[in-house]
């Protein structure tokens, strides 16, 4: 069995190239108010890496030359980074569209109490994190009370529209392990949490997005400390799917890290893998044609994006 | 040392170095027995759960704990499926003490 990602590409005829940059991802920053134990950015209340004004400029710049169709704003917290709001409110201006991946607890936070309404002002696509539709799993990955937290969130956001048919304003919900395991089906998985959500506590929503958890940084961590390592890695790679490849989200995203600096991914970023070195590097020598059709850097990470269903931001690709 | 080693359920495939029509034959079989059907791949994990309970084979315990987890289901369901397993074992042992009354019945005055 091969561990490299290439070489498995290579084996079925394939190789991994950028197609557009339809969407910039954007990492504003490492600071969290959770600290997860799957967490790819090792994000915590202790982290102080956040993105300055100025980067936030560029990214802006980029995004009103180039008309990018999508900002999709991550983190960390995002909402915890003190240009948050500006770059929402300035990129909506440019009529972009704006998805935030929302950890829902960050909501109780000083100063986040109107989140749900300032979303909901800007139209904004709401991507939040739910491990599982129960407490126990939920908290013993993201912590005690999230849980009960995350009801409680979901519940302002559904008393402002959001999740709620008809009002166009969308709330999807991630779905990850809470292990060493592969998710299910997205669409069996889906109609459980609708379900259960609805008759447990009347909330609702509009997809769920299945992400595998990628063996690195914290998550890599609690492999290795459950012993749980190599088996993961041999699933992942068993796993592989080539029908996968086409849809992952590399091809038609750039990721942004706090400092300006250009990535394949998130995952890329987290591992310091910058994008190919003939393509533009940072965010203020952006130019999505020089991006568009870009070598992707890979590593074995990447299995975890093609196993199974496939994995991306958006949920399962194949 | 064990008997049962884990790293062993990884090598099943081992066993067709012998008669491997044998084993193929086996496999595609087994395989169209995980896919949807009129039976979801979650009734079906499920079910095998049951089953590698009342077989007590750990590969098959191991395996389709794994099975349940990838295809939705929560400890709560497994285990409902496992204490099935284990009532319909313990009323089939338990069913059999009408063998040991009928036994006792034809020798007793």
């Amino acid at each position: 069995m091969t561990f490299d990602f290439e070489q498995k590409l290579a084996s079925h005829g394939l190789e991994l190239r950028a197609t557009s940059v339809a969407t910039l991802q954007v990492n504003v920053g490492k600071l969290c108010n959770q600290a997860c134990k799957h967490c790819h950015v090792d994000a915590s209340p202790k982290r102080t890496e956040i993105m300055t004004r100025e980067t936030a400029e560029q990214v802006l710049a980029a995004l009103r030359r180039f008309r990018i169709l999508t900002l999709d704003l991550t983190g960390g917290a995002p909402e915890l980074n003190p240009s948050f709001r500006w770059l929402v409110t300035e990129a909506r201006a440019l009529g972009t569209h704006v998805m935030v991946r929302h950890n829902l607890t960050v909501m109780f936070e000083p100063g986040q109490e109107d989140l749900s309404e300032f979303f909901r002002a800007h139209q904004i696509e709401v991507i939040s994190s739910l491990p599982y539709f129960q407490e126990q799993q939920t908290d013993a990955q993201r912590g005690n009370g999230v849980f009960t937290k995350s009801i409680e969130a979901i519940r302002r956001l559904n008393a402002v529209g959001y999740g709620v048919d008809g009002s166009g304003l969308h709330l999807n919900l991630v779905y990850n392990p809470v292990g060493a395991f592969l998710p299910p089906a997205q669409s069996a998985i889906e109609a459980d949490f609708k379900r259960e959500l609805q008759s447990r506590y009347g909330l609702t929503f509009n997809q769920l997005y299945t992400i595998t958890n990628m063996p690195i940084k914290r998550f890599l961590e609690y492999l290795r400390r459950s012993g749980n390592e190599e088996r993961y890695l041999r699933k992942l790679v068993e796993a592989f799917n080539p029908n996968a490849v086409a849809g992952v989200m590399c091809r038609r995203l750039v990721s942004v890290d706090w400092t300006g600096k250009l990535y394949d991914c998130d995952f890329n970023q987290m591992l310091e893998l910058g994008v190919a070195e003939n393509a533009p590097q940072t965010i203020a020598e952006f130019d999505p044609i020089k991006l568009a059709q870009r070598r992707i850097v890979t590593g074995v990470h990447c299995f975890g994006c093609t196993a199974g269903a496939g994995s991306s931001c958006g949920g399962a690709v194949a | 040392m064990s008997y049962y080693e884990e790293d062993d359920l990884s090598r099943f495939g081992e066993i067709g170095k012998h008669r491997p029509d044998l084993f193929a034959k086996f496999m595609d079989w087994y395989q169209a027995c995980q896919e949807d059907g009129a039976l979801s791949k979650r009734e079906k994990a499920l079910i095998g759960l049951a089953v590698a309970h009342a077989l007590q084979c750990p590969y098959c315990i191991d395996a389709y704990s794994q099975s349940c987890l990838e295809s939705g289901s929560n400890l709560d369901q497994m285990t409902e499926a496992i204490h099935m397993a284990s009532a319909i074992r313990g009323g089939a042992a338990l069913i059999h003490g009408l063998q040991a009354h009928n036994s006792v019945h034809k020798v007793s005055m």
